[in-house]
């Protein structure tokens, strides 16, 4: 009983961690602080605050920590009935995964009132890789590896392994290149060759794969091992290290990315594969038979995963 | 394949018999993607082309030279030169352009038909006839893009090359990115209609 207590106490304590914007707070008026949608700031006042400081919008300055110069324009402040709500809309979108500082002037009698808005970064790890498993699924909504995905989604376990697969080699690259790219590409202003030397590594990656796993485990390897060369010829694989050195992501969000990118594209496979194998016993007509009409089912599931697109957990 | 192919013969074999994206259905990625308008198409058809007829013609030029166990390494490192080529002057001189495809150029290296020429005709044949293959796929590849993009523009928004001929929108829906997949299925489709009936009326007489 005292275990599952302990537990339970662990697990909420962890679902807080992750949920709870973890802001410093200001001296005691400001409740609670948090983004909503990707627009506009919400901020709890502990106490009821006067109307016409609060949205007036010359009081506020905003700027996102990392470059305090440059001074976020802020479109409307409403205040709620109450006193204790108001929502800061601004004019463009927010980058919500940077911490955003938010300076109140003349509020409650005093001189400055300054908060910090950010997101958990559990959240928004867990938030990237979310987002290359549903919202930017390779397949459905970036149009990748489409060869591959057409050539084995015929069956349900090819679909498996061949997913497995490539999210191996996906972890075990992305992580490869987001190192070369740091530390060897970025130091000597090599950036152009990120081609040359990504693919070179997906290569090396899917080779060592194969010797590997021809030795550790030939049982393995007899399921697997026919895929391996397909991968190569990707565009999926090389696709993440070139997002990663797009975006300058470090190595935690390198590594959520492309599990998120592997694991969205098992899904792709394995969903495929499941209507292949129900498409077999179909009576299609002849103009479209073989590709045209897998073509029609994965349009349909692009349509569906476009019902992702709103989403946001954290 | 004999060498007394004329280079006309290769480049419609590019274009009609062998055509990269609706009869070999290869690098169909951006032929889903970015296939939203002609300019598009053209833009990455013109880089594709660049991309095939150069490591064609590399490859050809050292076909007696390369280990054949090494082989495929080789076909891939000599793409991916070209494609930080293209890929640098095109970020260079046409930045517009380049945001649009975003980061299409750079897969460039991942497409299997470049791959797929090389091991198939380059490495055997004569550096002259590689280029004509080459530019035959190439065009093939750009003519398969710039159809599916004519189909979605027009459709999508009554334009061609940006120009307004329709004057209204007939269905927004074909600009939609996934509408993409219900393009190419349809046209693939009506390709095997012609074939099937054209297969047909010769069964009959």
């Amino acid at each position: 009983m005292m275990t599952l207590n302990r537990t339970k106490i662990v697990v909420l304590a962890l679902l807080a961690l992750l949920v709870a914007p973890f802001g410093v707070q200001a001296e005691g008026l400001i409740a609670a602080q948090s983004f909503k949608g990707d627009n506009r700031i919400i901020v709890t006042f502990s106490d009821p605050v006067e109307k016409m400081v609060v949205e007036d919008v010359s009081n506020y300055t905003v700027f996102e920590e990392p470059d305090p110069d440059i001074r976020l324009t802020l479109e409307s402040a409403v205040l709620s009935e109450d006193g204790k709500v108001a929502s800061l809309s601004f004019e463009e979108p927010l980058n919500t995964a940077i911490t955003h500082v938010v300076v109140i002037k003349g509020l409650a009698g005093v001189d400055k009132v300054t908060f910090t808005v950010s997101k958990s970064y559990l959240g928004y790890l867990f938030g990237i890789f979310i987002s290359a498993m549903l919202i930017n699924n390779f397949v459905f909504t970036k149009y990748l590896g489409l060869c591959v995905f057409f050539g084995t989604s015929k069956k349900k376990e090819t679909a498996k392994g061949m997913g497995v697969v490539f999210t191996l080699v996906m972890v075990v690259s992305a992580l490869m290149g987001w190192f070369f790219y740091n530390y060897i590409l970025i130091p000597y202003n090599l950036n152009f060759l990120q081609i040359v030397i990504f693919i070179g590594l997906v290569s090396l990656t899917v080779q060592a794969v194969d010797t590997i796993l021809r030795k550790v485990n030939p049982i393995l390897f007899n399921s697997f091992g026919v895929f391996l060369v397909l991968v190569i010829a990707n565009c999926v694989i090389i696709a993440v290290p070139l997002i990663v050195a797009n975006n300058n992501y470090n190595i935690y969000e390198t590594f959520m990315l492309a599990l998120g990118a592997g694991g969205g594209f098992l899904l792709a496979l394995y969903l495929m594969s499941s209507v292949s194998e129900r498409l077999q016993l179909a009576n299609i007509p002849e103009t479209f038979k073989g590709l045209p009409i897998a073509f029609i089912v994965a349009g349909q599931f692009a349509m569906a995963f476009l019902g992702f697109s709103g989403l946001q957990i954290f | 394949m004999a060498n007394d192919k004329s280079s006309m013969q290769l480049i419609s074999r590019g274009i009609l018999s062998e055509n990269p994206i609706f009869k070999l259905a290869l690098s169909m990625c951006p032929a889903v993607g970015i296939s939203t308008t002609v300019m598009n198409g053209f833009m990455l058809g013109v880089a594709v082309l660049f991309v095939q007829v150069f490591s064609s013609v590399t490859i050809s030029i050292f076909k007696n030279v390369i280990h054949p166990r090494i082989r495929i390494p080789t076909y891939t490192l000599t793409i991916a030169t070209w494609v930080t080529v293209i890929d640098l002057v095109l970020a260079a001189y046409m930045p517009e352009a380049y945001a649009k495809m975003g980061i299409f150029v750079k897969l460039i290296v991942a497409f299997a038909i470049i791959t797929m020429r090389l091991e198939m005709f380059a490495c055997k044949e004569s550096i002259n006839d590689s280029f004509w293959d080459g530019v035959g796929m190439g065009l093939g590849f750009m003519v398969g893009m710039m159809a599916i993009g004519f189909v979605r523009e027009l459709l999508g928004s009554g334009m061609i090359l940006g120009i307004d001929v329709l004057g209204f929108k007939p269905l927004l829906f074909f600009i939609l990115p996934c509408a993409g997949f219900f393009v190419v299925a349809l046209m693939m489709a009506f390709f095997n209609w012609i074939e099937i009936f054209y297969k047909r009326t010769k069964g009959l007489k």
